[in-house]
């Protein structure tokens, strides 16, 4: 029992939906890490990096590779027009409006007048034969006891790769001079600016940048389900995401990879876990996967409060480095 | 966000037609549950004819496999409802040899709908009844009638939404739990009313006080102290993030994720006043939610407390520093949009229904009537919030209610690119 609550958890957290999330999370401690904005619709740009793969190829027939470069282009097109309104304005702006934002594309996408494009409710899939065309994984069970099947084994391996390559290089990224402006916009924007540097357009590359990788990992985790759905990009992705980066240490480089493995690592468990419970019977009553949903989600609420109240800083930041404030 | 267990009639183009078809499917959905119906499956329906309810018309309900489950007839409001052995495949008929003389099945073949009920849901089963009410509702009474619902709901968004924007003002955090407040709210009466067995009318004000009683607790014993520790207000806002999550799915948790309605005031004939048609609750609702909108006009204008309250919001350090207890104020900021938040969720519970997404669907309204109206101004949130229920009710006259919600939050993304201040807010708010 226990052995399958761990196998469960360890398959989970090194899985390619975990890489996708990683991918959400780096992007996501640029914006709120280094630069002190509040991104509260990542999985807005995780929504138009996937359609942006699915429709070119699914709909119109596309190659893969043009699938990938429309998914970038419409995530930068998207930060391009949530940043012109809000970046001028206060943190918890830009707050409200891109998880607003992130809705209003939700809805879009699965409204029944837009089933010609994106499916609508049902979705789109049929897109990422090309992908799984040149996997060198053939056989169908790997990493003995986790029991990859190999499409999965090369999903993992791309996103994987995709999310540790960009982390080293936003980390470089970071400790270059342009990196250094962000994070004194983060502390003092008024600083910044007393220093001749232009604000706006600084926190604009960056919600750019984040905002692409947070459309690299919609494209990863389309890619790795094999099909897109509307309902795929709730709000508490966002959050999830969010306490991923949170968990890890904001502002560093290893924590939004931290964050991810370690978050689908104990929410998996402690779901497989409920879940051995609950089918066991101990608690008459209690349907089995609303009693898992509802108890994981709870968890996740508790440890974002309580990470927030007592430890800021996640497991490998450095408290110093973050005094974030709305200004 | 619908019930999926229904077959939705594929919408003809025709705008009227849809409309007709989504107006009847709500009612449909929004048949009296009795207690009876959360612990168990249900599939129910109301029969009418021309807006008349047919009466004692037989429906036989059999599982997948043939297997016989029961009959019911339908009661003299023309609604009929029959508890299930579980969850499963069912098929629903119509005897249509039990049918009032003169009344037809509108498509004679269609005696049969076939049903996919899932756990603790109460399914619907649609039959439609007579000539197709082919003239609709003309352009003028569609739009009186989306403008009054608009209207209704607006009224919720703004008295929900005086709240968030008095806590903002009064200590700067962006609550984002205060929808899974309007949901605790919502609960609370669905508890007392259903669960316990309470009258409405009697469950309805203990759940306000004890919604009031719990928003006052949390600042009690999570804010204040937050607020003690210095600590920042974007940590405090992900800490409010994190008691949503807990919240919502407590109520999940606790009381399944089907809708549900209460147990009284659901089952109601509508009144024709003028180009409109209201249920009389509808009409007390709005009633009330105005009559409170007042009250609370008149509190923050004329009373001590209600002045300390827009003193704090105005200028906290020299209404701190002319001897207002700030802390206090604050407190009562809490409680006051906690009881709001309660009869807010309340009232939305009784003119839709409850379920444990309802508050954070409303979050987002909530917030593009208090960016409206002017972040911390507690006037500001009540225009807004009419302004976003109006916007995105009136929108379906023209558009599909499926994205009737993208027009308020347009309207959000508009009002922060010409006055990101809001119609009454201020310029140095948004610094």
């Amino acid at each position: 029992m226990i052995e399958t609550v761990v196998f469960d958890a360890l398959r989970a957290a090194i899985g390619p939906t975990a890489a996708a999330y990683a991918l959400l999370a780096i992007g996501l401690n640029i914006h709120f890490g280094y630069t002190g904005l509040l991104n509260f619709g990542q999985v807005g740009f995780m929504l138009v990096g996937g359609y942006g793969l699915a429709i070119p190829v699914a709909v119109y027939g596309q190659p893969l590779w043009v699938g990938l470069l429309s998914g970038l282009a419409a995530a930068v097109v998207l930060a391009l027009l949530l940043g012109a309104p809000t970046l001028r304005l206060r943190a918890d702006y830009l707050a409200i409006t891109t998880i607003a934002a992130a809705e209003i594309l939700r809805f879009l996408s699965r409204n029944s007048t837009s089933e010609d494009v994106t499916g609508g409710v049902y979705g789109l899939r049929q897109f990422a034969g090309e992908f799984y065309a040149v996997s060198p994984f053939p056989g169908d069970r790997y990493l003995g006891a986790l029991a990859f099947s190999g499409n999965r084994m090369w999903a993992m391996t791309v996103g994987w790769g995709v999310a540790v390559l960009l982390s080293i290089a936003v980390h470089r990224l970071m400790r270059s001079p342009w990196g250094r402006v962000l994070r004194s916009i983060r502390e003092d924007e008024d600083a910044a600016r007393s220093l001749g540097k232009n604000v706006f357009l600084y926190k604009m590359q960056s919600l750019i940048l984040g905002g692409v990788l947070g459309g690299i990992g919609g494209m990863v985790f389309v890619l790795s389900l094999q099909t897109i759905q509307p309902d795929m990009f709730l709000p508490q992705v966002t959050f999830f995401a969010f306490t991923m980066v949170i968990l890890g240490g904001t502002a560093t480089a290893v924590g939004p990879l931290a964050g991810t493995v370690l978050f689908w690592f104990l929410i998996t468990g402690l779901q497989s876990g409920v879940r051995t419970v609950v089918e066991s019977g101990v608690i008459p009553g209690v349907s089995a996967g609303q009693a898992v949903g509802a108890t994981t989600l709870i968890v996740v609420g508790a440890l974002l409060m309580a990470l927030m109240v007592f430890r800021p800083q996640g497991i490998l930041g450095d408290r110093e480095e973050l005094r974030l404030d709305v200004r | 966000m619908r019930d999926p267990s229904v077959t939705p009639a594929r919408p003809r183009p025709d705008v009227r037609a849809r409309l007709g078809a989504v107006i009847g499917l709500l009612a449909a959905l929004l048949l009296p549950v009795a207690a009876l119906a959360q612990s168990s499956e249900t599939i129910a329906g109301r029969l009418s004819d021309g807006g008349e309810p047919v009466a004692g018309v037989l429906i036989v309900v059999t599982a997948e496999d043939g297997t016989p489950v029961g009959e019911v007839r339908s009661g003299a409001d023309g609604a009929w409802e029959l508890g299930l052995p579980g969850p499963g495949a069912y098929v629903v008929e119509l005897d249509v040899a039990s049918l009032p003389d003169g009344v037809t099945l509108r498509d004679p073949d269609r005696t049969t709908v076939a049903v996919n009920v899932f756990e603790n849901a109460r399914s619907a089963a649609v039959f439609a009844l007579g000539e197709p009410v082919d003239q609709g509702p003309t352009f003028g009474r569609l739009l009186a009638q989306n403008a009054v619902n608009g209207l209704k709901f607006g009224l919720i968004i703004a008295m929900t939404a005086v709240g968030l924007s008095l806590i903002f003002g009064t200590t700067g955090l962006v609550n984002f739990a205060h929808g899974d407040l309007v949901t605790v709210g919502a609960f609370l009466t669905f508890f007392l009313n259903v669960t316990l067995g309470l009258r409405f009318l009697i469950a309805v004000p203990l759940a306000v006080l004890t919604s009031a009683a719990f928003s006052g607790g949390l600042d009690r014993f999570l804010w204040r102290p937050l607020r003690a520790r210095q600590t920042g207000l974007i940590a405090m806002l992900v800490v409010s993030i994190g008691l949503g999550f807990v919240l919502r799915h407590l109520a999940l948790l606790f009381f399944g994720g089907s809708r549900s309605s209460y147990g009284e005031y659901t089952l109601q004939t509508a009144l024709e006043i003028g180009l409109v048609r209201l249920q009389p609750t509808e009409i007390v609702v709005m009633g009330l939610s105005l009559a409170i909108l007042t009250g609370v006009g008149l509190l923050l204008n004329r009373t001590r407390l209600g002045k300390a309250m827009r003193a704090v919001a105005d200028e906290r350090d020299l209404a701190e520093s002319s001897g207002i207890d700030v802390q206090r104020v604050i407190l009562a900021v809490w409680i006051l949009g906690g009881a709001l938040t309660g009869i807010g969720g309340t009232f939305l519970g009784l003119i839709e229904s409850v379920d444990y997404l309802m508050g954070f669907r409303l979050l987002l309204l909530m917030f593009a009537g208090v960016i409206l109206g002017g972040l911390g101004s507690a006037y500001g949130a009540m225009v807004g919030g009419i302004v976003v229920g109006l916007v995105s009710e009136v929108s379906t006259v023209w558009f599909s209610s499926q994205i009737k919600y993208v027009w308020a939050l347009l309207v959000l993304a508009v009002i922060l690119l010409v006055r990101p201040q809001g119609i009454l807010g201020r310029r140095e708010r948004i610094g």
